[in-house]
């Protein structure tokens, strides 16, 4: 059930915070021992949906998450429970306050039903490297959901809760969005706080959510950034949309199943009258190595200490790859930080006059757990490049991005749409990716 | 410091550390640090910056 759906029937009388709790916690017990998706329950989630249900016979109605059962990433503080960035390193830490985002969604009204698994600290795409064992994919568990926010896209593509929050420094948000078939949204950097969120990088992390539709991905949107809601999210006319696909680099790398699922949405879009440029972001060879360098310098400075005084705490690849920040020379992290300028810019122009560039969101569908290289065509490419090969240039320059359901490989493995808007203009985004979800769906 | 060079270090450090494990992405490391270093991005101090030569993207 989308929060929509639920909202019309709470209001109806036709369904009740209890019960969706209920539905989502007996949901939780017959898949989580396959799904792993979760690392903790909240013990009073029965209780907050009680209060919510007396709150609203009341006439007390706290908003469109009112009686809403919410997943957090469990990187991000819930007071009272412990926030273990799926490692060891964070054994005994329990939060003292909420993260200002969580604040803001209990504000909205929102039930807090438990904390998701993730790939360790957020630093890796496969949600295969944590503490608790890997999250699985509901579509096929013995593939990965994708990471790092793994857990999270399990828990609302399974129906454990109606939507989930996450955080995107690569494409964490994005690409387990992708690959289990629901919509992930990675707001305009810096519009929802990072506080009370384990950073992995403090200048590219990102804090969204994962819904199962764009209308859900609004209505969360607006709670994260204490915007109250004045009007309902109405679709652009399809025809009026004004796209652009850059297809050198963005396409030059693609799974059969995904291209086909690809240009198929694409003439879909066409044929309901928008227009679809093609663009070249002039620079794109250079993200994963202008990535590369600022994400493992600004991991490594947070985990300098913790290397030195409990590596054997980590997992055994996460702590390999922090180590490969301390040899980057600060001239190479410097050259990094001009690259990101240079590749900002060429989005905002290749954005100029048109509402969103669109691409595919990951070049692949869900690895089989295990899996390190994937073949795409002729080649052999590590699963991590692949994975956020399309995703982490987005990270950099700060721009919104989103991830939508297209159609699914003929195996029956989702594949995700992604489009990328203006800085600082989510909301016209999220009004870009409604009329497409509904060109997508008919 | 050439890459070859910062490479050699890095991969004596790792070793020297116990990392065995860090070796290919050291040099993983290094074909991007390489990238970077070789692309039109980066400003150099007898190169004027108006220069085309500098491929800033407007």
């Amino acid at each position: 059930m989308t929060i929509s759906e639920f909202n019309r029937k709470l209001r109806a009388g036709e369904t009740s915070a209890g019960a969706i709790t209920d539905e989502c916690l007996r949901r939780i017990e017959a898949d989580n021992p396959r799904l792993n998706a979760f690392i903790h329950v909240m013990d009073q989630v029965r209780q907050d949906a009680r209060d919510a249900d007396a709150d609203l016979a009341a006439g007390r109605d706290h908003g469109p998450l009112h009686g809403v059962p919410i997943s957090v990433k469990d990187i991000i503080d819930v007071r009272g429970v412990p926030t273990t960035a799926a490692s060891r390193v964070r054994e005994g830490h329990v939060a003292a306050a909420d993260a200002p985002s969580v604040t803001l969604l209990r504000r909205a009204g929102a039930i807090i039903i438990g904390k998701t698994n993730l790939h360790e600290f957020a630093f890796g795409t496969t949600n295969e490297d944590s503490a608790y064992g890997p999250a699985r994919n509901p579509h096929d568990p013995s593939r990965s959901p994708g990471g790092s926010s793994g857990g999270s896209a399990a828990s609302v593509a399974s129906g454990m809760s109606l939507a989930t929050l996450g955080t995107d420094t690569g494409g964490s948000i994005r690409i387990p969005a992708a690959l289990c078939g629901i919509v992930g949204l990675k707001p305009t950097y810096g519009e929802v706080s990072a506080d009370g969120v384990v950073p992995l990088s403090r200048t590219l992390d990102h804090i969204g959510p994962l819904t199962q539709d764009v209308t859900d991905a609004w209505l969360l949107y607006h709670a994260l950034v204490g915007r109250p809601i004045t009007r309902q999210l109405s679709a652009a006319p399809a025809s009026s949309l004004r796209l652009a696909v850059p297809r050198r680099y963005f396409c030059d790398l693609l799974d059969d199943d995904v291209k086909a699922s690809f240009e198929r949405a694409l003439d879909q879009i066409r044929r309901a009258g928008a227009r679809v440029d093609v663009v070249d972001i002039k620079h794109a060879d250079l993200i994963g190595p202008i990535y590369l360098h600022i994400v493992l310098s600004d991991a490594v400075a947070y985990h300098a200490a913790t290397l030195d005084s409990m590596p054997e705490r980590y997992t055994e690849p996460v702590r390999t790859r922090l180590e490969m920040g301390r040899s980057i020379l600060a001239e190479d992290y410097v050259r990094a930080l001009n690259g990101r300028e240079t590749l900002r810019r060429e989005v905002d122009a290749a954005l100029s006059g048109r509402d969103a560039l669109v691409m595919p969101s990951v070049p692949i569908p869900a690895p089989p757990i295990g899996a390190t290289q994937i073949r795409v065509g002729s080649q052999e490419e590590p699963v991590r490049n692949l994975t956020l090969r399309l995703t982490q240039l987005f990270d950099l320059t700060g721009h919104p991005a989103i991830s939508l359901p297209m159609a699914p490989t003929p195996a029956g493995l989702p594949c995700g749409f992604q489009l990328a808007g203006a800085r600082g203009q989510t909301n016209a985004l999220l009004e870009a990716a409604l009329a497409v979800e509904h060109t997508l769906r008919n | 410091m050439t890459v070859d060079f910062w490479l050699q270090m890095a991969l004596a450090d790792a070793e020297r550390r116990g990392l065995p494990a860090l070796k290919p992405l050291l040099e993983g490391l290094a074909r991007s640090t390489r990238a970077l270093r070789e692309s039109d991005l980066n400003d150099r101090a007898d190169v004027p910056r108006s220069s085309p030569a500098q491929g800033r993207s407007a």
